[in-house]
């Protein structure tokens, strides 16, 4: 079936990328990161990441609004949490188109300019849903409150099978609870789902075109292509990532805030492409992953943790040492993450996966150099 | 206006102002099918500015551009393309992120799918017709080896044949070249000048505006000179080599 086919190295990595993501809980041990809830945001933060890519790595195009999708994702969802049913199936459905009608609007204006000016519009909507949530959309997204489940919701779908009963429901899909493990295995497989589809469009001529855009626009225009659905199209299906990514959110705790929409969040996903490496399929995943380990570990440090961690100093240097470092941790993890992105940046523009390739050419030399030291030996 | 019956491109009575500068004035050009028609003059004589109304890029002042029955004035360089007008750049306009090969696919998709079609669900390697395609037309202009390389990576000559074979795979009505060996050695320009002579007798028609006298008079049927926005002359490349107005405006009498 041509829906399923991929080039073999294509199939290989997607082998691959399926164990290393199913097998989280094991390999995340060592690193005191196997708990379901942080794996949940891994597997939610890589569908974002990867999705972003296809439009910011492919065509060029750099959004800076992306958390709008999101936040429209999660309140989609938890829209259909309180209409209609705690399944989790229509809620991210709902998310995906939601999103995706979304970003057919603001792709459709953003895309008439490029570059920086484009960067800006796209902030400038995701700003203005982000203020609306809080202003006039109250009674959409009960503004600073945040959405939230209630005992009154209507739920039609679910009370034609159900009582109501005294607690507030938890998602679910088929009926199976979706708490912990469960959560992160639906995460998983769907992360699964947007990685295949992000390999089909990488491999087909769709993403040759968007490549071409990216790399020529005026060759483009003048070979005969109408480059601008083409964009648009990349656009609103990386708004659907965004929204299927914003509906997990809220599948896996059902609460939508518009603090999701905050550019904050519009500039973490740049971040983690960048990161990972933009036009490349596994950087972003690889970026997500990182971002939100480091935020997992550093924003959990506190001073007291620090004095344990350098109690072998001497005790004034300790209190500098502390009263250093402390900046770098807890609220302030931020900046440890924009240190590491400025050495990225100028080091490795490519991001990791450039310092992965590079690693492998010199390995690859070094074996090529011995075998022919070696030949020009046997030779004397 | 009386039509020839083999005019593919009519550039009728076009004039151009920018702010205070008459740049084309009273210009009627046409070219017939199957011809390589050249527009020779001195620099700031207007040839690019005529070009650009030719392909849509800039809009005239007054007058029409007509291709094969249909006016091109207001239309998008998409459009124009779809239409069968192909253009070569100044400077070569390839995609340099792509690889050699795929930068003579990407014509080849446009011409068999349109200004706009998602192809998604079969891989590019399965598109195996057009690949075959691409590599005929890289056969055609000798680059055939090098087709895996990065587009970045060739030197100016060959990225001038690049954008010859994208132009080509496409097989325009009209093709049209902006100073095709600008900024060439005599090396590339020499392998350009064959590349065109090759591609002469298939039939295209061909606009070519340059400034190498070498390459105009080993390649044109027909010449237009263009001075001061205006066309001065007009005629066989013999005819036009000998008119005295066009030695005082061009040549300088150095031929």
């Amino acid at each position: 079936m041509n829906v399923l086919r991929l080039p073999r190295q294509d199939v290989i990595l997607f082998a691959v990328f399926a164990i290393v993501v199913l097998t989280m809980p094991i390999w995340l041990t060592p690193f005191g990161a196997a708990y379901p809830g942080l794996m949940q945001k891994f597997a939610i933060f890589a569908i974002f990441a990867v999705g972003f890519n296809i439009l910011f790595g492919l065509t060029g195009y750099l959004s800076f609004g992306h958390a709008a999708f999101l936040g429209v994702g999660s309140y989609t969802a938890v829209w259909s949490f309180k209409l209609f049913t705690m399944d989790a199936i229509p809620a991210l459905i709902f998310a995906v188109l939601m999103s995706g009608v979304f970003a057919l609007g603001i792709g459709f204006v953003s895309l008439r300019r490029s570059g920086i000016y484009f960067a800006i519009l796209t902030l400038a909507f995701a700003q203005m849903s982000y203020n609306l949530a809080y202003s006039v959309l109250t009674p959409i997204t009960n503004g600073e409150t945040a959405l939230q489940l209630t005992n009154n919701d209507p739920r039609v779908i679910d009370m034609m099978f159900m009582e109501r009963t005294a607690g507030l429901p938890s998602p679910s899909i088929f009926g199976q609870p979706l708490g912990g493990i469960g959560g992160f295995y639906l995460c998983a497989v769907l992360l699964l789902v947007a990685f295949f589809i992000a390999q089909k469009v990488f491999a087909s001529p769709f993403g040759m075109m968007l490549r071409a855009i990216k790399s020529n626009q005026t060759r483009m225009s003048y070979t005969g292509f109408n480059t601008r659905p083409y964009a648009l199209t990349a656009f609103v299906i990386s708004g659907m990532y965004a929204g299927l990514a914003g509906g997990l959110l809220a599948v896996t705790d059902p609460l939508a805030g518009a603090e999701r929409m905050e550019w904050t969040a519009s500039g973490e996903v740049v971040l983690m492409t960048i990161l990972g490496g933009v036009g490349t399929l596994v950087g972003p995943v690889i970026g997500a992953w990182l971002i939100k380990y480091l935020e997992n570990i550093f924003s959990a440090f506190n001073e007291g943790m620090l004095h344990a961690t350098f109690s072998w100093l001497p005790d004034g240097v300790e209190d500098i040492v502390v009263a250093v470092t402390s900046k770098f941790v807890g609220e302030g993890w931020h900046l440890t993450l924009g240190l590491v992105f400025v050495l990225i940046v100028v080091f490795l523009p490519g991001g990791i996966m450039e310092g992965v390739r590079r690693i492998r050419s010199a390995v690859a030399n070094r074996r090529d150099n011995r075998r022919t030291r070696f030949s020009t030996s046997a030779a004397e | 206006m009386q039509y020839s019956n083999n005019t593919v491109l009519h550039v009728a009575d076009v004039h151009k102002r920018f702010a205070g500068l008459h740049a084309l004035a009273d210009i009627d050009l046409e070219v017939e099918e199957g011809k390589t028609h050249a527009i020779i003059g001195p620099n700031g004589a207007g040839k690019s500015t005529l070009l650009n109304v030719i392909v849509g890029r800039l809009a005239p002042s007054s007058g029409a551009v007509v291709f094969d029955g249909q006016v091109l004035t207001g239309k998008k360089p998409h459009e124009i393309n779809q239409m069968g007008v192909a253009r070569v750049f100044q400077t070569p306009e390839i995609f340099p992120d792509l690889s050699v090969l795929q930068n003579v696919m990407t014509p080849a998709f446009a011409k068999r799918d349109g200004a706009f079609r998602i192809r998604m669900l079969n891989p590019l390697a399965n598109e195996a017709a057009l690949r075959e395609e691409a590599e005929e037309a890289l056969a055609d202009v000798g680059m055939i080896e090098r087709r895996h390389l990065h587009a970045a990576s060739l030197s100016r000559g060959d990225k001038r044949r690049l954008e010859l074979a994208m132009c080509l795979i496409q097989k325009p009505r009209l093709l049209l070249l902006d100073e095709p060996t600008a900024g060439m050695s005599r090396h590339d320009t020499n392998t350009t000048i064959e590349l065109l002579k090759k591609i002469k007798s298939r039939g295209m028609t061909k606009v070519i505006i340059e400034h190498d006298m070498h390459v105009v008079f080993s390649l044109a049927d027909k010449i237009s000179v263009l001075a001061g926005g205006r066309i001065i002359a007009e005629g066989a490349p013999d005819a036009v080599r000998g008119d005295p107005r066009v030695q005082e405006a061009y040549l300088g009498g150095a031929h």
